[in-house]
């Protein structure tokens, strides 16, 4: 990391942190809680399409699950917020293993489309098993946190922190993730599988593994929807959730660290700018979003990294080119 | 070492390979000659364990591979370097090299060890190790595929047509390099069109076409041999 980078990240950190001081506002806040709700749902989706080239569209059903593990053992069980949570973490990381056991035996639009699938079963048990989980009525009066000793949850503005903590911890895990061997080996898998394995990766163990990890960080994400908006319906496993993580991620940048926060803010931000348009507002999305991945396939922060890159390329160039002369003659000659 | 015993390898019905019987012993560089699809890279995804043979049995050390996945194969001590430079163009030389003892990850002095040896080896590599692999000439990128091959310490590499596309002198200095690689006690299997090149390194070779083997002898017979001067060294 770059020191610009360094300090371009703690600035950032710094005015989220003050940001529900300056802005007072209470639904600017509670709009850019629900951001980082979904920005730790696209990094989740991030890991395995971005890194690993698996294309997931199960992943608003996993979210769905976090929010509804976390929903009905709140409400139904009347378990503790803290146990609740960890608790529904880990059972949408055991149905995201069986899911991922089946599903990861197909390969690129196979396994979106088998995942499309998924997500849409999912859905529709949540939809019709009526007396777990109250069908289209949904689920309601879901507790806000309880709190840590002196810490509550109840503001918005303690909220917004919770949420805010549990974004840096998914990014730091991800940052982690990704810059150790195990990312260069998801990286390798999305490279050429085939290479993989001649290298001696077990393609199925990590594949799996970052499944799992990716359907966790999903369930997380609905988890703290489903504390924070504290009413859940079927909806939220619906096919177009998982169609907005994906914008996100790809107007971001699929396949890069910060991608999952610029996409999510800026689409966030510009849906509610462009409210007045109603519905037609996707008649601005669809064509830009189409563009974008023309001329950007790897989204806005994509475009930066490859802009700077070049530019420090032709910074150099003067020297590689007097090193380079001599082999490229012997080449031809 | 490596026997194959009567191996055919299908892709859906097609048989690409059939009938294959090749020996390499410890210590020997063999060499398989033939044109594009003749069945030389088949052979090499059979041995690595990416396409499983329909029939017959691959010995590796004694053991069969027909049921082995391809990742425990390297552990076993099989390297590969696939045809066409396939590297992580986006990764860093260096990391490409760490890549390739992706199997011996926890031994951390060792992967040094061996990097230092790829190094003296291919000492540009050394000079470019953190430029990204896809920024290197045609050479270089053979050069890597081969030095990530090596990281993993194979006892038995695979070389599929390191000398394509490029030019002479490079082509000379590659199998010079797979010479002492081989002197050093890495036995080396090796696909090859350059049949000139191969043939002065190789012990012995097999010679293939759509699909099995038409003809094998020692490096000399084979250099001796009127089809084989034609149809592959050109005299």
């Amino acid at each position: 990391m770059s020191k610009v980078q360094r300090i371009a990240i703690l600035v950032l950190i710094l005015l989220a942190i003050i940001f529900p001081i300056i802005s007072q506002n209470d639904y600017f806040i509670h709009v850019m809680t629900l951001s980082f709700i979904w920005m730790i749902g696209v990094y989740g989706l991030n890991l395995l399409a971005g890194y690993t080239g698996y294309l997931s569209l199960a992943h608003a059903g996993f979210f769905a699950i976090g929010a509804y593990s976390l929903g009905l053992l709140t409400v139904k069980a009347e378990m503790n917020f803290w146990p609740a949570l960890l608790l529904s973490l880990v059972i949408t990381g055991v149905i995201g293993f069986f899911v991922g056991l089946i599903s990861l035996r197909t390969k690129e639009h196979f396994f979106a489309i088998y995942t499309l699938c998924v997500g849409y079963i999912i859905y529709l048990v949540i939809d019709k098993w009526d007396s777990l989980t109250e069908g289209v009525r949904g689920l309601i009066g879901i507790p806000a946190p309880a709190n840590i000793g002196p810490l509550s949850f109840e503001t918005l503005q303690s909220h917004y922190y919770l949420v805010l903590f549990f974004l840096l911890l998914v990014v730091l895990i991800m940052y982690r993730i990704v810059h150790s061997l195990s990312g260069r080996t998801y990286i390798a898998i999305r490279n050429s599988e085939d290479l993989a394995q001649t290298i001696g990766i077990s393609t199925m163990k990590n594949k799996l593994t970052v499944f799992v990890i990716s359907t966790v960080i999903a369930g997380l994400s609905g988890a703290l929807y489903a504390s924070f908006v504290r009413f859940i319906g079927p909806d939220i496993g619906s096919i177009a959730i998982v169609f907005d993580f994906l914008t996100y991620l790809l107007v971001g940048g699929i396949g890069t660290l910060s991608g999952p926060i610029v996409g999510t803010i800026l689409i966030v931000v510009l849906s509610q700018r462009l409210q007045f348009l109603q519905d037609y507002r996707m008649l601005v999305f669809g064509p830009v979003l189409t563009l974008l991945i023309i001329f950007y396939p790897r989204g806005i922060v994509g475009a930066v990294v490859s802009w700077t890159q070049k530019r420090k390329a032709s910074v150099h160039q003067p020297i590689i080119r007097a090193k380079k002369l001599p082999e490229e003659q012997v080449k031809e000659g | 070492m490596l026997s194959l015993k009567n191996i055919s390898v299908k892709y859906g019905s097609f048989a690409a390979v059939h009938g294959l019987n090749i020996e390499v012993k410890e210590g020997e560089i063999v060499v398989l000659l033939g044109s594009n699809g003749a069945g030389k890279s088949t052979t090499f995804r059979a041995i690595s364990g990416l396409n499983k043979p329909a029939e017959g049995e691959i010995l590796f050390e004694g053991k069969s591979l027909n049921k082995v996945s391809a990742d425990k194969i390297v552990q076993l001590g099989i390297g590969q370097c696939p045809e066409g430079r396939k590297l992580f163009p986006a990764m860093s030389v260096q990391e490409n090299l760490r890549m390739g003892a992706f199997v011996h990850r926890r031994k951390k002095d060792e992967i040094k060890k061996s990097l230092q040896h790829v190094y003296q080896l291919f000492p540009i590599l050394h000079d470019k190790k953190d430029d990204a692999a896809g920024s290197l000439s045609g050479g270089q990128q053979q050069m890597l595929a081969i030095g990530r091959a090596l990281m993993s310490k194979p006892k038995l590499m695979l070389l599929d047509e390191p000398s394509v596309g490029l030019a002479p002198l490079i082509v000379e200095q590659m199998f010079e390099v797979i010479q002492q690689i081989n002197r050093e006690g890495t036995t080396i299997l090796l696909a090859e069109q350059n049949a000139n090149a191969a043939l002065k390194i190789a012990d012995k070779g097999y010679v293939f076409e759509s699909g099995s083997i038409v003809l094998q002898g020692t490096s000399q017979e084979l250099f001796a041999n009127d089809e084989v001067r034609k149809a592959y060294i050109g005299a």
